[in-house]
């Protein structure tokens, strides 16, 4: 039996294995390419999305358990890159090769949607589920603190 | 001087990329050649259309160390046009325009400055002389800003009015580059040109390639050492969403239309191996570094002096053996490729470092024409050297030519980490001899690596600054597959030498950082064989790291030095540590940086801040153990990676003294773990003499 859910404000109907890491499917059969996987076992974070508005790993979520759920990916942040923590992002010049990138700022996002005003160290503990191999931890701590100044305007 | 279109497309063609006379490409037709000039393309690096669109075409592949940024910078800085005015695109390879596309060695900026250069500031000289002829003035008397070309009464040409006029010139031979006080892009803080693409989760990446009628596909390889006798494929393939299973060179290929098919069918998958001889494990490597320290067999690499000579004169011998495990590469995108094999074809596409050797691996492998196989090169989710070994390309295009289909062939992290192209193990054994002043009068080194070739790096300081030095390698064949990992070999011998300097400089009574001082005031004055370092380079950071981190001036903030010389670049740092819990904990590293002229400040602050967390975190944390030729750990779960909770504050600074630029990919991290080392030492009294520390 299919899977329906939202991705992005569009319905879409999964018939595939329910088994089907959300990850797969997003990128497999949605063709949404903005959600990498890393590790395939919730370590890395470059997989994360949003089920219901909560960050996600979804390299080890079933599509069986997103059923009727709304699920947001980097790609519907904001298509056109203007969420604060985008901006910010780019502004900081955060991204090296930029692969963990989305799963970083969709962690981020999540984050300040929930408090937008964390503390240093709230950045620090909340951001740091994610890796990023080529170490641009600085850049993503101070441009999340940037993005929580934008959200004040 | 007139010169016809087609000259003009020689000469240009003569003066792309290389900037040397002698290829001759004009077999192709001429209308395929007036596509290229209409197009504007001025040259390898830059197109200019006469609607005023100024295009600069990238090379070399990016990893992220910003290469797809800074080069362009270099072209426009010349060319004289504001950063906001271009477009930057990858360029795939071209072996008849480009003469160095690859990323490795951190050799990048080293090569192509001047070409680089040379190709902005030629064509700026051109669209000079097109407004000097249309407004019949002298062209000495123009100048050019933002992409406009201003005459000596007021007038104003932008590049793209004159870019057609400007394409019928002869190319200019003899071309000045700008003062570097004149610069505005250099030296400034540019945003990388692909963040807008990353931060909106744009398909930059090899795993996010898709071609019509593509399939998936997976491998199982094989233990290390070890033969493939047999595979169970007859039930998988009947899987669902799976559409072939094949084996070539004891591997076994899942094809499928979907990677959750296929990581299905691969849980049910079981194959046979066999070998000829044991399999190594731990215990194994451990008895080959025993034996290559005792054997007679090492290969005398620098012989200063009479090393044993001076040591049984030696008021005080220092002695220590440092040791560094395999480690993985993990860049944050696994291995992939994607091929696309026909008859007398191919389409290579994706992550490489070197896409010139892929392209001629395959074409020997298969039997194609080389100028048949094309290579697209996709933006990379990380290298760190991995993506040198063109392996996953070699199977990406066996397999294609064997299931006859387009395939995306895609690695698990396990895949990843377990398949090999490690950075070798190794083991050290320095010895030094001290006089009754301290002074070093005899180095020995012995590297003894496992299929790392040279272990050590004979010619690096100290050595120079001493009379008698003998520096021997012994290398052990593994069935390990290995390959370079970011900033080769010194990874890790940059921390043992520092380290071991660290425990000289005790013994001799001398501060670490002057005791480096006096022995490069010794290279300068009366060097000992060859020098392949500038001493005075090596100072000026040393100086500047030792004053902008307050060395032991700061009471209660225990400090390790270290310095370290390797890509032609010079890296001096100072790390605090504090104990926090009973445990030493990393707070800060001061970084100071002599990579000659700093490109793209941002960047090269990047590249400098992510080598020493690099470095850090795998000197604290990486190890792969072998057990019958298996990898292990495989995953993230237990194979620790650095996180953004652990980072020390990093504080990087960069000489100010406009000699070409060097590498800056890899320098900063050798230094690393001898900092860190030494500043653990400081606080703890405990010394480090393997990696991982923990």
């Amino acid at each position: 039996m299919a899977i329906n859910c939202t991705v992005n404000k569009k319905k879409v109907s999964l018939d595939i294995d329910p088994n089907t890491p959300l990850l797969w499917a997003l990128r497999d059969h949605l063709s949404l390419l903005g959600t990498k996987y890393g590790c395939g076992i919730a370590q890395c974070g470059a997989c994360t999305v949003w089920v219901n508005g909560e960050p996600t790993r979804s390299c080890v979520l079933p599509i069986s358990a997103v059923s009727n759920a709304q699920i947001t990916t980097i790609e519907g942040l904001d298509p056109v890159g203007k969420h604060p923590v985008q901006v910010a992002w780019d502004e900081l010049d955060v991204p090296q090769c930029g692969y963990c990138q989305a799963g970083q700022i969709m962690t981020a996002a999540g984050l300040l949607k929930k408090n937008p005003h964390p503390s240093d160290q709230e950045i620090v503990d909340g951001m740091s589920g994610n890796i990023c191999r080529c170490g641009t931890y600085h850049r993503i701590q101070e441009a999340v603190k940037l993005a929580s100044k934008k959200i004040k305007k | 001087m007139k010169t016809s279109r087609r000259d003009f497309i020689q000469k240009t063609a003569l003066f792309t990329g290389v900037f040397t006379l002698g290829f001759d490409w004009f077999s192709a037709d001429a209308s395929e050649m007036e596509v290229v000039a209409s197009a504007g393309r001025f040259n390898a690096f830059l197109s200019i259309d006469s609607l005023g669109k100024i295009t600069l075409f990238s090379p070399n592949p990016e990893i992220g160390q910003g290469i797809k940024t800074a080069f362009p910078v270099v072209v426009a800085e010349e060319l004289d046009v504001d950063w906001a005015q271009v477009q930057v695109e990858q360029a795939n390879l071209d072996t008849k325009l480009f003469e160095r596309q690859l990323t490795g060695g951190s050799g990048a900026l080293k090569h192509s400055w001047e070409r680089l250069r040379k190709a902005g500031a030629t064509v700026r000289k051109m669209m000079m002389q097109a407004a000097a002829d249309q407004w019949k003035v002298d062209v000495n008397s123009c100048k050019t800003s933002k992409g406009v070309v201003l005459g000596p009464s007021g007038q104003k040409a932008t590049y793209g009015s004159l870019a057609e006029a400007a394409s019928k010139l002869p190319i200019p031979t003899e071309v000045s580059f700008k003062d570097r006080k004149d610069y505005k892009i250099i030296g400034t803080r540019v945003k990388g040109v692909d963040n807008k693409n990353v931060v909106t989760g744009k398909p930059l990446f090899g795993i996010d390639i898709r071609k019509p009628g593509m399939v998936f596909a997976q491998i199982i390889r094989p233990p290390f050492g070890a033969t493939l006798k047999s595979f169970s494929a007859e039930d998988v393939k009947k899987m669902p969403g799976i559409l072939d299973v094949v084996s070539f060179k004891n591997k076994v290929a899942i094809v499928g239309s979907s990677t959750y098919e296929i990581l299905q069918a691969r849980a049910s998958l079981t194959c046979d191996y066999g070998s000829d001889s044991p399999l190594e494990s731990n215990s194994t490597h451990a008895k080959w570094f025993d034996e290559g320290m005792k054997s007679d067999k090492a290969q005398v690499m620098r012989k200063d002096g009479d090393f044993a000579a001076a040591l049984a004169k030696a008021v005080k011998v220092v002695e220590a053996t440092y040791e560094c495990p395999f480690i993985s590469h993990s860049p944050m995108e696994p291995m992939n490729f994607f091929a696309d094999v026909k008859k007398d074809s191919a389409l290579l596409a994706g992550p490489t470092q070197v896409p010139q050797p892929a392209q001629k691996a395959v074409s020997d492998l298969l039997k194609i024409p080389i100028d048949k196989v094309q290579v697209e090169i996709s933006k990379m989710g990380g290298g760190f050297g991995r993506r040198l070994n063109n392996d996953f390309v070699l199977e990406a295009a066996e397999l294609s030519s064997i299931i006859q289909k387009p395939v995306l062939v895609m690695w698990t992290r396990e895949d990843d980490m377990s398949g090999g192209t490690y950075r070798p193990a190794a083991r050290y054994h320095f010895k030094a001899g001290l006089d009754a002043n301290g002074e070093i009068t005899a180095f020995y080194l012995r590297g003894v690596g496992l299929n790392a070739g040279n272990s050590t790096r004979q010619d690096n300081f100290p050595v120079g600054a001493i009379e008698n030095v003998l520096i021997e390698s012994f290398d052990q064949k593994s069935a390990v597959t290995t390959g370079p990992w970011r900033a080769p070999i010194t990874n890790f011998l940059g921390f043992a030498e520092q380290a071991f300097l660290d425990e000289v400089a005790e013994a001799g009574g001398k501060d670490p950082v002057q005791m480096r001082l006096q022995l490069l005031a010794k290279v300068i004055s009366n060097p000992v064989g060859k020098i392949t370092y500038e001493p005075a380079r090596f100072e000026e950071v040393i100086k500047q790291v030792a004053e902008k981190a307050q060395w032991k001036k700061k009471p209660g903030v225990h400090q390790g030095f270290s310095v370290y010389y390797s890509h032609l670049s010079y890296v001096a740092q100072i790390a605090e540590v504090k104990v926090e819990n009973g445990k030493p904990k990393v707070t800060k590293v001061t970084a100071v940086t002599d990579c000659g002229e700093v490109i793209n400040l941002s960047g090269a602050e990047n590249q400098v801040k992510g080598a020493i967390i690099d470095g850090m975190g795998h000197a604290l944390y990486a190890k792969l153990n072998f057990q019958a030729g298996v990898a292990s750990p495989q995953n993230f779960n237990a194979y620790r990676m650095i996180r953004g909770n652990e980072v020390p504050v990093i504080d990087a600074h960069f000489v100010n003294n406009g000699i070409a630029p060097t590498g800056l990919g890899e320098p900063a991290l050798p230094p690393t773990g001898g900092s860190i080392a030494n500043a653990i030492y400081a606080a703890t009294k405990k010394r480090h003499y393997k990696q991982p520390f923990n």
